[in-house]
């Protein structure tokens, strides 16, 4: 794992010292609210419904076992005992008090953290694949270039003033995890046919009020080339970008206005300035945080004792069902702790949640966890002689919610619970579906499903990319859920279909749940997923059974 | 009247260019020393076969929320822009760093703001050679 140098470590501590130092100029009147403003979200402080938020980085997804400790300490002591893990592979921090933010900061920079472009008109965190150096499919582990970008992006000069936010994605393997193409840039690892590394680079993705896939702006891009390239992204992009509407100024529509062809044109030209000003210093940098992330020391171990224990008892076998992935080390597997559990809040842990992560971590997994973009928690190595410990050991934390991947396993954003843009309830929608499906004991049987909610147009859920996508709007000021259908996040990006007239509050649930019985009815077998059935089949026999009374009326 | 600011602090306008609009450069081909205000809406690739007559070039900043001007000025150095460029307007304190690193010599604003954000404040950003992450990833000195 990266561990800052005495540069990271001085830039953070100086970081912290101009925050505290901005903070005191806005009372005294030096700057006005709006020169506040972008200054305090640069370092991630917003202003939400009730109270400030600080959005953490967590870089790439990746956190050390005392990363997790501090961020229970950081919970416990100016917070509310918890926090908020989200979508960007971020924690959030929905109750300080602005005056104790430095020492948040101050806090988060003892253990190499920083809240650091989590928010604003800035180059944010940069996010990859939650099994990176774990995952059995990979090409090449992603976070060492996610953490080059992050040194190349934080505090760029010429990019603290973008016309909109600029989301970065990586991902070094063939099925994306890191939803890459709903991203400002994609980076996809790939090899050319000489067998050198490089990546498929993606422009102009998005979700928000206007969803749209990215587009492949270069297909084979040299790995030496990343910085000069993104560089020459971002600066044609600032030029270029709207600033006359926030609404049309992400580059999504910057790429869709101009076309791609005029933005590879600008972008390969200032590709070219760009190049000369990158002579290999940062490709040598970048070999030395290669070597940070060196895998683990595996171990070897007999796991018949975990085969015993799968058979021996139903809930660890069900758990391991579905919580575990496929590791590239032999004996090893990749555990994924849900954060979902029936009826809480999705992605919300206690401080002694987090305190048991960080333990197990430390104990069986190498020190290392993870975030996920779905707000769960991962640990990457686990060798299998361990599993039925950390299973025992996060089912006494109430950690042990076997459903990663399925219809509990929703992806919500805060909704009208905490976020001032909401227009409706987001988590209060996301427990009750995960409960009632919980009732039902359908959920195993359902099988692969991804509902995603958002509680307003931003699409913070990532609603448009759900097989199943929930929208909150606010109709007349009575809260109304519109349903989009197909949509996925993976390599095969596609912006879900919406189903037709919203749902009241009271309707919702029950919408969902005709849906999904539909489904268990419609399906070819029970392998065939929500998502196959409904590529098979299309829209129609779903939307029957989303609006029996229209179906009714067509056969009369 | 207006404050000029540089890594000494609030200084005085020694070089005393005499700003034009860009397109003075059209009506006198042969001109030179010419110092030239730009719009920050302005492409600095629209300069490029007039960068020799120039001396200076000052890059408005309407609102300091608009970051146009970091690009134009880099892109001008980019293009081997050698002489003054200076940023105009609404630039605070805190963007000081940004602008010396990305091509800038100096800031110009206005009196009123000159007041609210006293000398001591940009002199806190007189520093922005210090960490700073681009010169460590770009070419060696």
């Amino acid at each position: 794992m990266y561990s800052y140098n005495d540069f990271d470590e001085a830039f953070v501590r100086e970081r912290v010292a101009q925050f505290s130092a901005q903070v005191e100029r806005r009372i005294d009147g030096s700057l006005t609210e709006d020169e506040f403003k972008p200054l305090r979200l640069m370092n991630g402080l917003y202003l939400q419904l009730h109270a400030y938020m600080l959005r953490v980085a967590v870089p790439y997804g990746t956190l050390s076992a005392p990363q997790m400790r501090q961020l229970a300490y950081i919970a416990d002591t100016w917070d509310k005992g918890y926090g908020h893990f989200t979508t960007r592979q971020n924690i959030q921090y929905n109750w300080p008090e602005l005056k104790d933010v430095p020492a948040m900061l101050s806090a988060l920079a003892d253990v190499g953290m920083h809240a650091i472009q989590t928010s604003g008109n800035t180059i944010r965190n940069v996010t990859a694949d939650q099994f990176a150096g774990a995952a059995a499919d990979e090409i090449e582990d992603p976070r060492p270039v996610a953490e080059l970008l992050r040194q190349w992006s934080t505090d760029h000069p010429e990019f603290q003033f973008l016309p909109r936010k600029f989301k970065i994605a990586v991902t070094g393997s063939s099925t994306d995890r890191a939803v890459t193409k709903a991203h400002d840039i994609g980076l996809r690892m790939v090899r050319n046919d000489a067998g050198e590394p490089g990546f498929e680079v993606i422009i102009g993705g998005g979700l928000g009020r206007t969803p749209m896939v990215g587009k492949i702006v270069r297909d084979f891009l040299p790995k030496a080339d990343l910085l000069p390239y993104c560089e020459a992204i971002v600066s044609v992009y600032n030029v270029l970008g709207r600033r006359d509407n926030k609404y049309k100024a992400r580059i999504k529509i910057t790429v869709h206005e101009n076309g791609l062809d005029v933005m590879r044109d600008k972008i390969e030209a200032a590709f070219a300035e760009k190049k000369a000003q990158f002579d290999g210093v940062d490709q040598e940098m970048l070999a030395e945080i290669e070597q940070h992330f060196a895998a683990p020391a595996f171990k070897t171990a007999d796991t018949s004792g975990y085969e015993a224990a799968r058979l021996a008892n139903p809930a660890f076998r069900s758990w391991t069902d579905t919580n575990l992935a496929a590791h590239r080390a032999d004996g090893y597997s990749i555990v994924s702790i849900s954060i979902k559990k029936h009826g809480a809040t999705p992605g919300d842990a206690t401080s002694d949640q987090m305190g048991v992560m960080a333990d197990l971590a430390e104990k069986y997994g190498h020190g290392e966890l993870r975030i996920s973009h779905e707000q769960n928690v991962i640990l990457p190595h686990v060798h299998q002689s361990d599993l039925h410990a950390v299973y025992s050991a996060l089912r006494a934390a109430d950690l042990a919610t076997a459903n990663i991947g399925l219809i509990s396993d929703i992806i919500a954003c805060p909704g009208m619970d905490y976020c001032a843009l909401a227009t409706a309830r987001s988590i209060p929608v996301a427990q009750e579906i995960a409960e009632r499906f919980d009732e039902l004991k359908l959920e195993h049987e359902v099988g692969p499903l991804k509902i995603k909610i958002s509680g307003c147009i931003n699409a913070c859920g990532h609603h448009h990319v759900g097989h199943i996508g929930i929208l909150g709007l606010d109709r007349a000021g009575v809260e109304s859920y519109q349903i989009t259908l197909g949509g996925s996040g993976m390599e095969d990006a596609t912006i879900g279909e919406r189903a037709g007239r919203g749902f009241s509050a009271d309707e919702i649930v029950p919408a969902i749940e005709r849906l999904v019985l539909g489904y268990l009815d419609l399906r070819h077998d029970a392998d065939e997923t929500f998502l196959e059935a409904y590529r098979r089949l299309g829209a129609a026999p779903f939307k029957a059974v989303l609006y029996p009374s229209d179906a009714k009326a067509d056969a009369a | 009247m207006s404050q000029i600011i540089n890594d000494l602090g609030f200084v005085t306008d020694a070089q005393a260019f005499t700003f034009v609009e860009p397109d003075h450069l059209a009506a006198n081909a042969d001109a030179a020393s010419v110092a030239i205000d730009l719009p920050s809406d302005a492409s600095a690739d629209d300069l490029a076969q007039n960068l020799s007559q120039l001396s200076a070039v000052r890059i408005d900043f309407p609102s300091f929320a608009d970051g146009r001007g970091f690009t134009i000025a880099k892109r001008l150095r980019e293009l081997g822009f050698t002489g003054h460029i200076r940023a105009r307007g609404h630039v605070i304190a805190d963007q000081y760093a940004m602008a010396r690193r990305s091509g800038f010599d100096d800031v110009e604003i206005s009196d009123d703001l000159a007041a609210r954000q006293p000398q001591d404040q940009w002199l806190a950003r007189a520093n922005w050679q210090a960490h700073d992450y681009q010169s460590r990833l770009k070419r060696r000195a």
